[in-house]
């Protein structure tokens, strides 16, 4: 038998995500036989600019490295260039950065679920769970002055403090959030259609997790046991009992699929609950930020010489920040690396073997931050003929397939 | 598994490579309001023992690569390769920044994605930027660049190859500066 394979690119845009990227299929028949990434469609040369700007300019920029991650480049940002320059964070600064940081997971992780139906074709599910997340980025705007791109952050604390007044409304998310969870997980792990459409597809093994460097839900949700918070809990994440969530907390077993992937963020939302609670009940009063005068602390860190690392866990999992500070104006090294870039790799393995109607929801479980399609080309190599499939062909597979398969 | 101490661990770099361990330094960061605390460790290696020193490591236990970092200091390139050991348990993590020159004229590195191929992506993305060839490293398109940009510009590079504008004097200076007076007169 002939083995003609045909191959597949699709990206570099695609509108339901946020950034673009192309992925290069070979195809035999239905089946995924390789898979070449290409990104940086969307390098924007950001650590390029940042090394022409001053710290605290650099803050906003991290800020717009992503939308969604927009407290977590500057959190880790912040923790670099204090760690660099040895400047304490005081307590209440370092719980309100936290409150802040796990308000964004509840966010992202919200978003991902409605994406993640809306790749498998129940937009509903996209309607419902966006509309629930609409209470957190009210709440978010209520704290910061805005949904995303919080402004909060800055060297050595924060902008904004929490005020006794403000309490009681995130107390009022926390409880609306308790009350849909139950509803939320009846939807991702009841359901019998989803559990067929992402039980045992884009598998990645423990072994390849640990060997690409996998980081966040993907890696958890193969059963390793890696999280910032808990292996080297930074800011006020040291006096939270923070656990990494691995699937068989709630079925017993690890399989590394697109399943488990949905279990963890889902787990996790109910984590972000809790560790808010605790850091209200336990919030210290006193300074937000240790330097006010940012004058003061500019200059300061123009006599710098040091550099530091910073780690938060975002929501998609570990962001790594490296500040070189060389007694300038600009420090001399800034290195952002956002979770996406590690979990780059492991795309690979995940996505051989599976069929063509299951590359969105395979791309969509590791919650990238870089966009897939908005097109597919596929061009037969025996005729040269070309057909173009767009995004709305290749999402109809993607329900057609749901419709197929549903009990 | 017993967990070492970030002393021991510098240690034991120490004896396996003597005096090519050009710099070391353990950091110890607080948080919170109980003060606990976690460590880091500041290697910096010759580039003759990089790769073994990376063997070692992996002798300890399988690590984390986070990242590469660059840095052009003119008469050479400085590599900080960021790992992480010991995850899984609180407190434990301990991250490990293995630091390394390179001579401007000889920017030869020996890849570790056969050891960690995690890296790959990383060592790619030196590869483009910086202008680094890494040793069997598979000969893969850009990354992060487009296909058909130029191969002799390297974005990170603060000399002649980097893509910083020249100063008044027609020399460049530590890419840091650009002379906003000059870049208005251009315009008008």
């Amino acid at each position: 038998m002939n083995k003609k394979t045909y191959s597949i690119p699709i990206g570099p845009v695609h509108p339901s995500l946020e950034e673009p990227m192309t992925f290069n299929f070979e195809i035999y028949g239905e089946r995924i036989e390789k898979v070449y990434l290409a990104p940086g469609d969307n390098h924007r040369g950001i650590e390029f600019m940042g090394r022409q700007r001053n710290p605290i300019q650099i803050i906003y920029l991290a800020e717009r490295i992503c939308g969604i991650c927009s407290a977590s480049h500057p959190f880790a940002f912040c923790q670099a260039v204090e760690n660099a320059a040895g400047i304490e964070v005081p307590e209440r600064g370092q719980y309100i950065r936290v409150i802040i940081a796990e308000l964004e997971r509840i966010h992202s992780h919200i978003l991902w679920a409605g994406i993640a139906g809306h790749e498998l074709g129940f937009d509903s599910v996209l309607y419902i769970s966006w509309r629930a997340r609409e209470e957190v980025l009210d709440l978010l705007e209520y704290l910061t002055g805005n949904r995303i791109n919080y402004g909060v952050f800055m060297i050595g604390g924060v902008r904004r403090d929490i005020t006794e007044e403000q309490i009681p409304r995130i107390r009022k998310t926390l409880e609306y959030y308790k009350d849909i969870y139950g509803k939320i997980e009846d939807i991702f792990l009841k359901d019998p259609t989803i559990a067929l459409r992402t039980k045992n597809v884009g598998v990645l093994t423990k072994e390849d997790a640990l060997r690409l460097c996998a980081v966040g839900p993907t890696t958890r949700a193969s059963g390793i046991k890696k999280d910032v918070r808990q292996d080297q809990p930074y800011s006020a994440y040291a006096d939270l009992n923070v656990k990494a969530i691995t699937p068989d907390v709630l079925t017993g077993e690890v399989n590394g699929d697109v399943y488990d992937r949905i279990v963890v963020r889902l787990l996790e939302l109910v984590q972000s609950l809790e560790i808010i609670e605790q850091c209200l009940e336990n919030m210290p009063s006193g300074e937000i930020l240790a330097e006010k005068k940012l004058v003061k602390l500019l200059n300061q860190l123009k006599k710098t010489k040091g550099e530091g690392i910073g780690r938060h866990e975002a929501p998609r999992g570990e962001v790594f920040h490296y500040v070189k500070l060389a007694e300038a104006e600009v420090p001399e090294i800034w290195k952002a690396r956002a979770p996406t870039y590690n979990n780059l790799m492991p795309w690979a393995p995940m996505l051989l073997g599976e069929q063509i109607a299951d590359i969105p929801i395979v791309i969509a479980s590791t919650d990238p931050c870089i966009a897939c399609m908005d097109r597919v080309t596929i061009l037969n190599k025996a005729n040269g003929q070309k057909s173009i499939l767009t995004n709305k062909d290749l999402h109809e597979l993607s329900v057609q397939k749901t419709r197929r398969i549903t009990p | 598994m017993e967990h070492m101490k970030p002393g021991e661990i510098v240690e034991l770099f120490k004896e396996k490579f003597n005096d090519s361990i050009i710099n070391s330094r353990i950091e110890i960061k607080t948080a919170g309001l109980k003060k606990n605390s976690y460590s880091l460790i500041w290697l910096e290696i010759e580039l003759k023992y990089f790769k073994e020193a990376v063997k070692l490591l992996c002798t300890i236990q399988f690590p984390h690569f986070a990242i590469i970092s660059d840095n052009d200091t003119g008469e050479e390139v400085k590599l900080t390769y960021h790992f992480s050991l010991y995850y899984g348990e609180r407190f434990k993590e301990i991250s490990l920044n293995i630091t390394t020159n390179l001579p401007k004229n000889n920017l030869k590195m020996p890849t570790i994605t056969d050891l960690i191929p995690g890296a790959q992506t990383s060592e790619r993305e030196m590869k483009e930027m910086m202008g680094i060839t890494f040793e069997n490293l598979p000969d893969l398109p850009n990354v992060f660049l487009p296909i058909d940009f130029s191969k002799d510009v390297f974005p990170f590079r603060k000399d002649e190859k980097g893509i910083y504008p020249l100063s008044k004097n027609g020399k460049h200076i530590g890419g840091n500066i650009i002379d906003k007076e000059e870049e208005v007169k251009k315009v008008e």
